[in-house]
Order: structure tokens, then sequence, then C-alpha cells
């Protein structure tokens, strides 16, 4: 089954860039790659821009309304993605819990849909 | 002559409440669909109604109604061309020819731990465990939740929906995972047992029935994964409340406090076996939370025997406990361990510390009225017993809360 994993954190609350912490986190960002990839389990993964960068659209009858900032003002915020592709929902959460951000912030799981062709 | 449909009726009654975890857990292990193995076992009763009034009831009812179950699910995969696969690993587990199994294969630890996965809702572990393994009614169980059955049939059949589309494993942990999964199946044991020993507005025979249940369910993961201290020690702390109920509410149906207590209504034999246990799971060196509150339970217990309650011992053991599992419920009970070594004015102000955390816990006002009656501050001890009162849901600890207040 295939899972994506999306990584909620608190932009205030990450490690700055430079310090220690933050060095520390990306170690634990190419560790947690590396099992990924040892264990083939990781169909792809990328980590996002800052929601500063993010452009909103909606399509209400015929308008296209385009809007400044994320879907949902909160303060977690989704900053990357993993998605695994493993047998079972034990597995998607071994790995997911290797991922920093879950450190700090909050990963949430969820099953890709299979939509039978 | 063919048997009387009451006597068959009797007969699949039995195996319903008997067998029915087992049948389903090997069900769901070969058809790998929850809903579809309960459909399968529904359809297959259903069927034995009529057969075995006919033919009577078959030497091994269990086999019958598995091989039965798997016929069906054949048939309904069969309707669907995405399950070829499937039809033909079922098809090949059945032999006309041989004679149903004597003995299914066990695959009720694996059932548990689905039921009790982290992933789920916890309310709905607790009922989607009494359902499958307990082989409880959705009826049964929204009674003793005071839920309505629709609305707990909805929770079962949403859980149902999350286990097969989350890809929720039917399995038994691996190593890396033990500890933790088995310390969530018994919290959820743990709830069922505490929902039935909480005097609580359901009648008592639904109250009694789920703190067996949750013994019940303990001990069927210490058959079958024997040796794990903490589930013994979960064993140990059931077995020495239950062995209490007979005591613990008075003629006007009253909470009475274990201090107070006939222990002339002790269930001596069952302490005894609680006491026996926590021996043997203390001895094996792998403490925790369930052994911990266990031994609590036993000292007092043994208090409530010898008229002596060695409290310097179980504020010991409360201090451990809220090293595991620093709670302030944990605290609170700790408070007042230290008031019965040190005091009720030390107690109190540990209980202070504890104001925001648990100002809306009824346990907590009580805690603090009956210390406050010992530190002679009758005035405000009347004004905790009133907070109690009015945070308090049930009506056996109710009565006895305002007995209390109308003494002071």
């Amino acid at each position: 089954m295939k899972y994506m994993a999306l990584i909620y954190t608190d932009p205030t609350l990450e490690p700055a860039y430079g310090t220690d912490a933050f060095n520390e986190m990306m170690g634990g960002y190419f560790a947690a790659n590396e099992v990924y990839e040892r264990d083939g389990v990781m169909v792809s993964g990328e980590p996002l821009q800052p929601t500063e960068t993010a452009t909103s659209l909606r399509i209400r009858g015929d308008k296209t309304e385009t809007m400044d900032g994320p879907f949902a003002e909160t303060k977690e915020k989704l900053g990357g993605y993993y998605m695994f592709d493993v047998p079972d929902l034990d597995a998607a959460l071994k790995y997911a819990a290797m991922i920093p951000g879950a450190r700090y912030g909050t990963v949430e799981v969820r099953p890709v849909m299979e939509l039978d062709g | 002559m063919a048997p009387s449909s009451q006597n068959v009726a009797a007969a699949l009654a039995a195996v319903a409440r008997e067998d029915r975890g087992r049948l389903l857990s090997a069900l769901v292990r070969r058809i790998e669909s929850f809903q579809l193995a309960e459909d399968c076992l529904q359809d297959a009763m259903e069927s034995a109604l009529v057969h075995w009034a006919r033919n009577g009831v078959p030497e091994n009812p269990i086999g019958w109604l598995l091989r039965v179950a798997q016929r069906k699910a054949i048939d309904r995969f069969r309707r669907d061309a995405r399950f070829e696969e499937k039809v033909a690993e079922l098809a090949a587990l059945d032999d006309p020819a041989a004679s149903e199994p004597a003995q299914i294969p066990d695959e009720r630890l694996a059932m548990i731990f689905t039921c009790c996965h982290p992933a789920l809702e916890e309310k709905s572990r607790v009922a989607l465990t009494l359902r499958t393994i307990g082989g409880l009614t959705t009826a049964e169980i929204a009674r003793a939740f005071l839920d309505r059955e629709a609305a707990m049939g909805q929770r079962l059949s949403r859980a149902k929906k999350k286990i097969a589309a989350a890809g929720i494993p039917f399995a038994v942990p691996d190593e890396s995972n033990w500890q933790e999964r088995l310390h969530s199946v018994l919290l959820v044991i743990y709830l069922i047992f505490n929902e039935g020993y909480s005097a609580g507005t359901s009648d008592a025979a639904v109250r009694v029935n789920l703190c067996e249940e949750a013994i019940f369910l303990a001990r069927l993961v210490d058959d079958l994964r024997p040796g794990q201290a903490e589930v013994e020690g979960l064993i140990a702390l059931m077995l020495l409340s239950h062995a209490r109920r007979g005591a613990r509410l008075d003629a006007q149906g009253a909470f009475v406090p274990l201090g107070d207590q006939n222990t002339a209504l002790w269930d001596v034999a069952q302490i005894r076996e609680g006491d026996e246990l926590l021996d043997v799971a203390v001895a094996r060196g792998a403490a925790g939370p369930f052994q911990i509150q266990a031994a609590i339970s036993a000292l007092h217990v043994q208090g409530g025997l010898t008229g002596r309650t060695d409290w310097r011992q179980i504020l010991l053991l409360y201090d451990s406990l809220h090293r595991l599992e620093p709670t302030p419920v944990v605290a609170l009970n700790r408070a007042v361990a230290l008031a019965e070594v040190a005091g009720a004015e030390t107690g109190l102000q540990a209980l202070d510390a504890l104001s925001t955390a648990l100002g809306g816990y009824q346990p907590y006002h009580a805690a603090r009225a009956a210390l406050l009656v010992d530190a002679g501050q009758r005035a405000q001890a009347r004004a905790a017993y009133d907070q109690a009162i009015a945070l308090c849901a049930d009506e056996a600890q109710r009565g006895y809360l305002q007995r209390q207040r109308d003494r002071l």
C-alpha cells in the first residue's frame, strides 16, 4: 500500500539555519533517506518552501479567485512530505517515526486511495 | 429424530458466546477482511439454524461453521473478478472429502492487537475488542456505555472501515513494537474493567459482566503469550479490585470506601490468586505500571484485613508509578498517601499544586475535602465537598459524598 506522510511543523519551533540543532535535524533527514533507500520503500519525498510562498486558488462559478497564503492559517504548517510503498500501516508508521519533523511537529500518515482501473 | 429448533438455537448461542472470537479471528486471517469475515460468519450461523435443525447439530460445530463461512466467502468473492486469486486460495483450503477441522488455529492474539491498535479511537478499541473477542453483542456494548445501539453500530463499522482503508495489519507486532503495543492492549482491557468497576448509572449486572469480560481478556492474552510480567500484573490488579465487589456498595447503593468495607464480603480466593500472580510477575524483574498498581492494591487489601495499612510502602510505590506515568491523577493518589505518612497539611500542599490540572476532576475535590476535615478546616471541607458533589455523575459516589458532607 502507498502511504503519504505529511509533515506539519511550527516554523518558529524549528531549529534555525546554521545552528547545531539544525545540522542535527538535517543529519536526521539524511539518515532517514538512507534507510528508506536501503529498504526500497520511498516513492518520493520533498520539503516545501515556507507557506509565505503559498498561493491558493478556488473556482466559484466561472471565476478563478487567486489568493496569497496557505489554505488554512494554522500554527503548524505543511512543510514537506514522503510517499512510502509498504505492506501495512505498522510499516508506514515505523518509517514515518524516522522523520525528524515528528520530534517537534506532527506527521500525519494517510493511505493513498487505490483506484481500480 | 430431528432436534428441536430450541436445541439448535441453544447450541448456536453457545458457540456464539464461547467461540465467536476464535472463529472470527480464523476467518479474518483467511479472508483478510474484517467486515467480510463478520458477514460470512453471520451467513454461516443462519445456515446452521436450518441445517442443524434438519440434520442434527454436527459433532464439531465450530469446524462446521468455519467451513461454511469460508464457502460463503468464496461465493462472495466469485461475484467480483478482482478476487480471482483469493477464490483459488480459499478453495484450496476447502477439501470436501476431509472432515471439518477439529482444531482451528487460534488467531485471537492477532485479533486483539488489531482491535487495540493505537490508530483507532480509544472508545472504538474498547468496543471492537468487546465485540470481536469478548463476543458481546452491539446492543450489550451500547448498554454498557450508555450509547444508543445505532450509534455503537456506526462506531464499530467506522472502526472496521478504518482497519481496511488504513491497512492496519492483522498481526502480532514484532519485537520492536511489542512493549508499546502490548501496553495499548492492556490499557484497553483496563478501561473495560474500570467501566465495569466504576459504580456508574448502568445496571449492576452489566457492570459485573464488563469486569469479568476484562479479566477473561487479560487471561486470554496471558494464555496466548505467557510470561509477560505486565499482563500478570494487570490480572492481579483486576482480581484484587474485583474481589471487593461485594462490599463496595451499602444496602442503599451508596459507595463504601475501602477502610469502611466489611471484609467478610471480600472474595478471599480471588485475593489469594491476585497476590500469588503479583509475586510471579514481580519475580520476572520487569517492573511496569500495572504491577505497581497491583502492589498498591494488594497493600490496601492487606491493610483492610489486618487493620494496619502500610502507607509508607504505598507512598514509595506511587513515587515509582509517578516516575513511569507522571500524570496529575497519579500525583493526586500520591498526595493522599503522602497525607497518611506526613499529615494532612503536607498532603494539602501537594494537592494545591494540582489545582489547575484537576480543578474539574471530582476525585480531586473529594480527596481535598477529606484532608481538610482531617486538618480541622471544616468550612473549607464543606465547600470542597460541594464542589465534588457538583462534579459527580455517579449516583453511588454522590450518595457517599453527600453523607460525608452532612456529617460536618
